[in-house]
């Protein structure tokens, strides 16, 4: 009886090994990962990276995939924390992925990332915009199709010193996580540029008068003010300086391209510029992304759904061009080919942030923002 | 930094100054009476702003000249939230005059909250552009826009304010009979003063005076929102504690001194301190003088 039992588990065993081994010879699929807060509070901005890969997917694997074989999605959650995201990284590399996109959140990303790092696996994240995660070139593997938090600075900064010509600057902010953060970063690049930062302060939100403030920073014969902050604000400053027959020049940012700072300010607002995302409403790719949402999951798409879906395009494009699997090559063609997206016309940097992605300069222009190329 | 700059910050400072006094005003007299800090005091000053806004925007349409349009939006604000403050004070105080402080103390905060909420809903969340109804003079030109046609009309408002309530109190019968009940209310009741009356006149007077403020300075900032007597409300009570609660002049001279602190550590230290400088003020002044600048020290009852 017992002899029977170990025989047949001798055979079991053998069986299972002659399985393995003929799974391992040739894998019929390519595995992707995609990885990100899947469930939890911040799931909403998690799935639509999980619909939009599946939506790329399908229509390539529709064509008969790449290199000749099907594509396979393995999804795997993080909730968007640290501690998870790097379980969900070893699971992938035991899945055996030869990419990711994701993950979500940039603490998360910044978890897994060293272990795809040292497994050799492409991470291309559609969301996750702290801007050291590629600036600092510690992460070879790691690319996004989202422009980094600095990117908004950066292109405001560049455009009031080239385009413009200008070299004395004051700096104000809402004291707020999202305008200090861009008023430290536009302190930075004009730092490094050598321009003069003559103000560098916080406002009081709220405030009934902001004559005293204004008086500083004409006082200090600035050129433009770089404001980070959101619009209510960005309207009283604007409105008070004009009233007072200043002229100098104001640029802000995303908080401030919104139409209700042009309804507020009115005649204020004329000239005034700030930046925003690349318009790509017009963009027959996303329009067609999204019309697919809809008609697949009968509902608009969320949150980074554009980014995942020109990641996943991305990925898959430098796959093709680069004709393997192998890293080395792959990320090559990531960095050399440029693919059309969603996003626009898109392709890597050396340090993985997306050219073609980003900002660009809005300008109010009788009542309207217009994109200045 | 020269002398010119020194003159634009100390205008600066009088312009938040004249706004904060014209709020305190309504805090100090309210206090000084019933011994009751009006929470709600602030949103009588945003329905200012907003009845002004509503008015003059209807008015816009019939193409009136700014500054008749501006003096009507005026009068409309002022006698609505004068009618606010008087409904307000009949149904959230006046039942319990009697009642411990706290509980009518408890409720201004709610009436405070309703009224903001109750903005919110019947009209928006969002700021909503408010029209520069007065226009530029021409004489100011001259001036290199240190001063603007705004800054004028808001000093101007003020003192004349100021100096019709001084009259009022000083001179008039109701005036009389209000410091008398600011004095002691139970002797003010026995030699005839009808107090209810006393408290209701106060209220209005109160309100009429943060309803001109909301129509000033929303016209100086050019917008509005629900939640704009908050901040505005929280500083010009600051102010009226920094004068001496219950001390009109004291108020006055708060305000000013709150918004030339202000004007100043923003100029000449830096911005991202400025509630910080109003603070420190408020906190040194009530260690050296624990009733306030003008404010009269309290003697207990034995």
């Amino acid at each position: 009886m017992k002899k029977r039992l170990v025989i047949l588990t001798a055979l079991a065993a053998i069986a299972l090994l002659a399985f393995v081994g003929c799974a391992d010879k040739g894998p019929k699929t390519i595995k992707i990962g995609v990885a990100g807060a899947h469930t939890g509070d911040l799931a909403s901005y998690g799935l639509p990276s999980v619909k939009a890969a599946e939506l790329v997917v399908e229509e390539w694997n529709a064509k008969g995939g790449v290199l000749g074989k099907k594509i396979e999605l393995v999804v795997a959650d993080d909730v968007c924390k640290p501690e998870v995201a790097t379980n969900t990284a070893s699971k992938l590399v035991g899945d055996k992925v030869i990419a990711v996109i994701g993950h979500i959140c940039s603490g998360a990303t910044k978890a897994a990332l060293g272990i795809y790092k040292d497994a050799k696996i492409i991470t291309i994240s559609p969301s996750a915009t702290n801007p050291p995660l590629t600036k600092s070139g510690d992460y070879p593997n790691f690319f996004r199709t989202i422009a980094s938090d600095d990117a908004q600075a950066e292109v405001d900064v560049e455009f009031a010193m080239k385009k413009l010509g200008f070299k004395k600057f004051a700096v104000l902010h809402d004291k707020g996580d999202y305008g200090k953060g861009f008023a430290e970063f536009a302190k930075g690049y004009l730092d490094a540029a050598g321009a003069e930062v003559l103000v560098f302060e916080g406002i009081q939100v709220g405030a009934v008068d902001y004559s005293a403030i204004i008086n500083k920073v004409a006082a200090s014969g600035a050129e433009a003010i770089l404001y980070g902050g959101y619009h209510p604000e960005a309207s009283k400053l604007v409105s008070q300086m004009r009233a007072k027959g200043m002229k100098t020049v104001f640029i802000s940012d995303d908080g401030v391209k919104d139409d209700t700072f042009i309804k507020v300010a009115k005649e204020a607002a004329e000239g005034v510029y700030a930046s925003g995302p690349v318009d790509t409403t017009k963009n027959p790719l996303a329009v067609k992304a999204t019309e697919d949402h809809k008609k697949k999951y009968g509902e608009d798409p969320g949150a980074f759904f554009l980014n995942a879906y020109a990641a996943t395009q991305a990925l898959l494009n430098a796959i093709q061009k680069a004709g393997s699997v192998d890293y080395d090559a792959v990320t090559k063609a990531l960095r050399s080919e440029f693919v059309e997206t969603p996003l626009g016309k898109i392709s890597f940097d050396a340090k993985g942030d997306a050219i073609g992605v980003g900002f660009s300069v809005y300008q109010v222009q009788n009542g309207v923002y217009v994109e200045i190329k | 930094m020269d002398l010119n700059y020194l003159l634009q910050l100390f205008i600066s400072g009088m312009t938040r100054g004249s706004i904060y006094a014209l709020i305190a005003l309504g805090y100090t007299m309210v206090y000084g009476i019933v011994q009751l800090i009006n929470f709600a005091h602030g949103e009588i000053y945003m329905i200012g702003a907003f009845t002004a806004l509503i008015v003059a925007t209807v008015l816009n349409m019939t193409g009136m000249p700014g500054i008749a349009v501006f003096a009507i939006a005026m009068v409309v604000a002022v006698v609505y939230s004068a009618a606010y403050g008087f409904t307000m004070e009949k149904i959230a105080y006046k039942p319990l005059r009697n009642a411990p402080r706290l509980s009518a103390l408890i409720s201004a905060i709610g009436m405070s909250y309703f009224l903001q909420n109750y903005v919110l809903l019947a009209q928006t969340s969002d700021f909503v552009s408010f029209p520069r109804l007065i226009p530029k003079f021409r004489f100011l030109e001259g001036l290199g826009g240190m001063l603007s046609s705004t800054q004028v009309i808001i000093f101007l408002v003020t003192a004349v304010v100021m100096v019709l309530l001084t009259l009022l109190i000083k001179f008039t019968k109701i005036g009389k009979a209000m410091r008398a009940t600011a004095q002691d209310k139970t002797m003010a009741l026995l030699v005839g003063i009808n107090i209810n009356q006393v408290i209701a006149v106060t209220f209005v007077i109160g309100s009429a005076m943060a309803a001109v403020g909301g129509v000033l300075i929303s016209s100086h900032v050019g917008q509005i929102n629900f939640y704009i007597g908050f901040i505005a409300g929280i500083k010009a009570f600051v102010a009226a504690v920094l004068g001496g609660i219950g001390s009109i002049p004291g108020a006055v001279l708060g305000s000013f001194v709150l918004g030339l602190t202000e004007s100043f550590g923003t100029g000449y230290i830096s911005s991202d301190y400025e509630d910080v400088f109003a603070f420190i003020i408020l906190v040194l002044i009530l260690i050296f003088r624990p009733s306030g600048l003008l404010g009269k020290s309290q003697k207990e009852k034995i």
